[in-house]
């Protein structure tokens, strides 16, 4: 573990809000709720803390107020420290005109006193679109061992043109070395996709923020990754075990469903590795005379009067005498009345719906019902 | 320098709680597990923090290791603050030499140097032992008003169970005129509930002299409150009108637990303004499996649910196995419950195994003799094999 002292984490919480915009209208991509409980910021940071990284900072761009909210002083990831520990960084305007950067490497030139005065020879970069329960040990490690400019972490997936947006591909060879970089390309099938999770030296990194910021730069992939492969040595890292990517409402609702399968779920929530996240307060589930719940994830405070097959509820969530609910997902404080019938239904935070009302969607379609919405 | 405290609590944590038995062969009373996702010194802390009270004292003396890694910094509650906050306290050495705490009156004179710290006005004493929701700021309220120098909470009981209590009798103020340990016929119904709230220099004067008279017991219902009464000292009655419930028994532990399943008992732990706070060890959210029939029953984080659940409390990390029957049961954090095993009518321990064919109590309908129905409770730690059986009434605290 004494190594990563030496190591510091740069989370960014709001690069792709744009790939799930409904989820992301009152939030950032690190504030959407993932898994009953947790939110996607919560899994890079728990990695990081996991792998003995006791310094993280957290780049934000818009939208943050749940994100502080949740992130607090950091104390629930144990990142609360007096040496090092969780550092919010929203933007800053000193050396880009209007504060609000377009890639990680713009967004690292606007915080980098801040990487520049953590006591780290390393650096570790996380987004929050890929969940998984990863070592960057490991990563790390590697990372040394090869004496590769950038490790990239990358998963086997099953890739095809309607993937999403923004799918990094890589091509490699034998030795695990990156020879290109790939944005949607025009391929289908298995692919060796980044996670987008880097390793690199302080100060390579600060070299490369440095260079593009001069020539009015912004991207780490397609500035610097893709145009030179072959003048850095970049590494992969491959992640075997479980990972989902969320790049679209219905990705996400796929990979939140995905975690009723044991096989997924232990693969995430592994022991000694837990995932962290903010402490609600909430009692127990209770489950009233006539519930009835199969296949599903529920969390805390929940109060359970009706049915509930195939779905993920988050903490607080009513549901009511004689209500139906299947294969859905619903938000924190989600209040369905008594008599309802909703099938493959996504609510956000605080939807309340009144007695007898019908909702349906479908799996490749799910209906999204929006913050605070009263039906 | 920092301010004087108003008002600070004294909690006393120290109880072996012999009654429980198996439950606490290795932790203090306060720190067995309640209600799904608690222990039961939960309540008091929070009712603590949810009263504004900021500086707490909980005193402890048997097996204290559990109960101090659980307070910790007392963060889970807002008790880890600058100045004040909660501080376990234990018996210590002094020049005189080192004393156990003798006795609830004696466990506060010993801390005396704790109290001064913060020179408070009043001085709330609490035990650790009980379950209910309680603002403490409306009893000093009530202290205040009445100009007293002691006023104990009192709740209403049913004359037939009167005499299991400390009995306060009250004139039409609601001043206390007489006090009856466990009296064989009680004058009243007021029953002493253990919580306290003395003016501080009151308080002080009584326990010194107390400690001086040297009586053995060193006891606030047995010495104080005789001796304040006896010397014409203000002591009031508060009557506290909620929930209320002694877990110091096996049998009375159980029944609190099921009484959160009772639709008619005013215990609310979903009220957002007065949260019970626990420490929370990072589980996810229980999964309910395809299997699972649940009925009435309170279940937490990172349970895993396959068999048939039944007006039952399920504490984290619970396992039960598609096959297996939980039935007016307790399951304490981190016990497997496998397939074909029975449970009915019983408290298990923590980090128990009960294997497929094992059973576990019996409901009261199946049994002839009603006097020999009881709840059958497994200790911690326990593995109870598929040819077990563990009756009604009976307590393990080894592997069978």
């Amino acid at each position: 573990m004494s190594v990563n002292n030496n190591v510091l984490g740069l989370v960014f919480a709001s690069l792709h809000d744009s790939t799930v915009i409904e989820l992301t209208k009152q939030r950032t991509m690190g504030s959407i709720m993932f898994g009953g409980r947790y939110r996607l910021i919560d899994f890079p940071l728990s990695n990081m803390v996991n792998s003995g990284i006791t310094q993280v900072g957290v780049i934000t761009k818009s939208n943050y107020g749940s994100l502080l909210d949740h992130l607090g002083t950091g104390r629930e990831w144990d990142l609360a420290r007096k040496q090092g520990g969780l550092h919010l960084l929203p933007p800053f305007s000193q050396n880009v005109g209007e504060g609000v950067y377009r890639g990680r490497l713009e967004a690292l030139n606007n915080v980098w006193s801040y990487v520049e005065h953590s006591k780290c020879e390393y650096v570790v970069l996380s987004d929050c679109d890929y969940v998984a329960n990863i070592n960057f040990e490991k990563v790390i490690k590697q990372h040394m061992e090869t004496e590769a400019d950038i490790t990239v972490v990358y998963g086997k997936y099953k890739y095809s043109e309607e993937s999403g947006s923004c799918v990094d591909v890589l091509e490699m060879d034998e030795e695990g070395r990156v020879t290109a970089v790939l944005i949607d390309p025009l391929l289908s099938g298995e692919c060796k996709i980044s996670l987008d999770m880097f390793v690199m030296k302080k100060d390579f990194l600060r070299k490369l923020v440095k260079d593009a910021a001069s020539k009015n730069q912004y991207s780490l992939v397609r500035d610097c990754l893709q145009p030179k492969v072959k003048e850095f040595v970049i590494k992969g890292y491959e992640f075997d075990g479980y990972f989902s990517r969320i790049d679209s409402v219905k990705h996400y609702y796929e990979a939140n469903l995905a975690l009723l399968k044991p096989e997924n779920r232990n693969q995430l929530f592994k022991p000694g590795a837990p995932v962290y996240t903010k402490i609600g307060d909430n009692g127990p589930v209770k489950y009233g005379l006539e519930a009835k719940a199969s296949n599903s994830l529920i969390a805390d405070g929940c109060i359970i009067e009706g049915t509930v097959e195939n779905s993920i509820l988050f903490r607080g969530v009513k549901v009511g005498k004689g209500s139906v609910v299947k294969n859905c997902i619903l938000m924190q404080g989600t209040n369905i009345g008594a008599d309802c019938s909703l099938t493959a239904v996504i609510t956000d935070k605080n939807v309340t719906t009144e007695d007898g009302r019908v909702l349906t969607g479908s799996d490749s379609y799910p209906v999204y019902i929006s913050k605070n919405a009263k039906l | 320098m920092n301010a004087k405290k108003k008002v600070i609590a004294m909690l006393l944590a120290g109880g072996q709680g012999s009654r429980l038995y198996a439950l606490t062969q290795n932790v203090a009373k306060p720190a067995v597990p309640y209600g799904g996702k608690y222990r039961i010194i939960d309540f008091a802390l929070s009712n603590c923090t949810n009263s504004g009270i900021d500086t707490v004292g909980v005193l402890t003396q048997y097996q204290p290791l559990v109960l101090n890694e659980y307070i910790g910094n007392g963060q889970p509650w807002d008790l880890d603050r600058m100045y004040g906050g909660v501080h376990v306290l234990s018996p210590f050495e002094t020049k005189e030499g080192a004393d156990w705490f003798q006795g609830t009156a004696n466990a506060i004179y010993q801390n005396m140097r704790f109290i001064e710290r913060y020179d408070p006005e009043y001085v709330i004493v609490l035990g650790g032992d009980h379950i209910y929701k309680m603002d403490y700021s409306k009893l000093v309220e009530y202290h205040e008003k009445n100009k007293a120098d002691g006023t104990i909470a009192v709740i209403d009981v049913p004359k037939e169970e009167a005499s299991r209590f400390g009995i306060m009798t009250c004139d039409a103020e609601n001043r206390v005129v007489r006090f009856t340990e466990k009296p064989k016929e009680p004058e009243s119904t007021l029953a002493s509930m253990g919580i306290y709230c003395f003016t501080w220099q009151k308080l002080k004067k009584y326990l010194i002299e107390n400690e001086n008279a040297n009586t053995g017991s060193k006891d606030f219902g047995k010495d104080i409150i005789p001796s304040m009464l006896a010397n014409k000292e203000r002591l009031f009655a508060y009557t506290f009108d909620g929930y209320w419930k002694d877990v110091g028994t096996l049998d009375s532990l159980w029944e609190a637990n099921m009484d959160l399943l009772s639709p008619s008992v005013p215990l609310d732990l979903y009220d957002p303004k007065w949260k019970i706070y626990a420490r929370h060890n990072n589980m996810p959210p229980q999964y309910i499996g395809e299997t699972a029939q649940i009925e009435n029953s309170m279940i937490t984080e990172g349970s895993n649910i396959s068999g048939k659940v039944d007006f039952s409390i399920i504490f984290s990390g619970v396992t039960i196995e598609e096959g297996a029957v939980v039935n007016y049961s307790i399951l304490m954090p981190g016990t497997v419950i496998k397939s074909g095993a029975v449970v009915e009518y019983a408290i298990v321990g923590e980090n128990c195994t009960v294997e497929s064919g094992a059973k576990i109590g019996i409901s009261p309908e199946e049994i002839q003799n009603r006097e020999d129905w009881g709840i059958a409770v497994v200790g911690h730690n326990v593995t109870v094999s598929g040819t077990a059986v563990v009756k009604p009434k009976e307590i393990i605290s080894e592997n069978v």
